[in-house]
């Protein structure tokens, strides 16, 4: 049990990186990714609707998709709906109890809904078969690969601000490149296993 | 069967969450000033932050609540703050609009340069270099890399010649700049001023004239002629005071150093 979830874990932050391996989320890791400040808002804000969307989602698949023998198609529609549903609760929640953190995180509180890796990571639980504490720690891990990603890239790009490269790569094409040699760079854990 | 029972679970997953969100609603339910929206809508939309508050949403909020001023929207100048005023229920007076103005006058090649600095393009690396000076020998002049420029949301300041200019006709007076130059060169000053000095050395004036062919030597010229005693010198630095200039522009006509300028 131990072992499967350090393997999750380690899994979900670097080996099979969201971002950087299997590619979910781009759109906020290159939207808010320029300031160091946003960078952290979003992340703290995905860890939290992941967290959260993988515990809900287990519950709904478990006890409802599957006794009623739907789950094969109805999962992404469903899961669709849980995060809808869960962000706006979030927000309005945060409004009421919490309103420094609700001005905090501004703007990329609703922008989690359209992040995919959110849906990713509820439809790989269910795909692997993970139980609920696997999947509550999986979706916890992968918002931690999340901000390691995006705070990494987003310090770099505090950095390439003052960089003199060639005026053709201003703005996006710099950025892109900078984010191409992050996912090359994180290749470099693909090979690590643990033996369980 | 399937499709019916599909069609069942979302429709109740959906009554469900939309109940639980409408009652939600109803709990979390944070009261909104109607002036807030009232005013955030009559205001200039910059985010610039002149008025001291975070963003445009952070000054309507204070001003609905009375804390801030209606006249604070440096941008929307005196429309915006009629209209304010109008919403709040009282009389807007008139802020006197400012604009920056940066003391420094050593163009390109009228300074001397202890080094030829190749660094990172901004004026706060320089000035980690060089005893805080970068390569000027200046203590305080212009560093020429145009930190005032990127931070400008207007396009008000430029680099003419080496050193940061601002222009006029579109600089609101937000002073962004200000906050991000490493010398502290640029001041607030009155949009209908007609005259400033162009430098910021305190240096005695043999100093200055070794380093500089324009600063100000302190030689009292400029206060000995004013008319409406408006000029002030400390430090072996004249400085005008607004209040009392009478705007003849007399004192940069007699200024031997050329650093008073006229503005157009």
């Amino acid at each position: 049990m131990f072992a499967s979830i350090v393997t999750i874990s380690l899994a979900a932050i670097l080996t099979n990186n969201f971002i950087f391996s299997q590619f979910l989320g781009i759109c906020p890791f290159l939207g808010v990714s320029n300031k160091m400040s946003t960078a952290t808002g979003m992340s703290v804000a995905v860890i939290f609707v992941m967290t959260m969307a993988s515990a809900i989602c287990w519950v709904i698949n478990e006890f409802l998709l599957i006794p009623f023998g739907v789950a094969g198609f109805m999962q992404t529609v469903a899961y669709i709906l849980v995060i809808a549903v869960l962000v706006q609760f979030v927000e309005m929640f945060l409004k009421k109890a919490i309103p420094a953190l609700y001005s905090a995180m501004g703007i990329f509180l609703p922008l989690i809904t359209t992040n995919c890796a959110v849906l990713g990571v509820v439809l790989l639980n269910t795909q692997n078969n993970y139980n609920f504490l696997e999947s509550l720690v999986d979706g916890f891990t992968g918002g931690l690969g999340f901000t390691v990603a995006i705070v990494l890239f987003a310090s770099v790009r505090e950095r390439l601000e003052f960089a003199d490269y060639p005026k053709a790569f201003e703005g996006f094409a710099i950025c892109l490149v900078s984010a191409a040699l992050f996912a090359l760079a994180f290749m470099g854990f693909s090979g690590m296993r643990i033996p369980v | 069967m399937t499709v019916v029972s599909a069609i069942i679970i979302l429709g109740a997953l959906g009554l469900l969450f939309g109940v639980l969100l409408a009652v939600a609603n109803k709990v979390f339910y944070v009261e909104k000033d109607p002036k807030e929206e009232a005013v955030r809508a009559v205001l200039a939309g910059a985010n610039c932050g002149a008025c001291g508050y975070p963003g445009c949403d952070g000054y309507a909020a204070a001003v609905a609540k009375g804390e801030a001023p209606v006249n604070g929207c440096v941008p929307g100048g005196a429309a915006a703050a009629a209209a304010i005023g109008e919403i709040m229920g009282v009389s807007a007076g008139s802020a006197e609009p400012n604009v920056a103005f940066v003391r420094c006058s050593g163009t390109c090649g009228h300074t001397k340069k202890k080094f030829e600095y190749e660094g990172l393009d901004s004026c706060l690396a320089a000035t980690r270099l060089g005893g805080g000076n970068g390569a000027n020998v200046c203590p305080a002049g212009c560093l020429g890399f145009g930190d005032c420029v990127k931070a400008c949301p207007f396009d008000a300041m430029h680099l003419v010649d080496g050193i940061a200019q601002v222009d006029r006709s579109k600089c609101v007076g937000c002073m962004k700049c200000a906050e991000t130059c490493p010398k502290k060169l640029i001041t607030k000053v009155p949009a209908s001023s007609t005259n400033g000095v162009g430098c910021n050395s305190n240096d005695k004036g043999a100093a200055v004239t070794k380093y500089c062919d324009f600063g100000c030597i302190g030689c009292m010229k400029c206060k000995k002629e004013c008319p409406a005693d408006a000029i002030i010198i400390e430090n072996f630095l004249a400085k005008i005071d607004q209040d009392k200039c009478v705007h003849c522009g007399h004192c940069a006509e007699v200024c031997p150093r050329k650093v008073i300028h006229a503005f157009n």
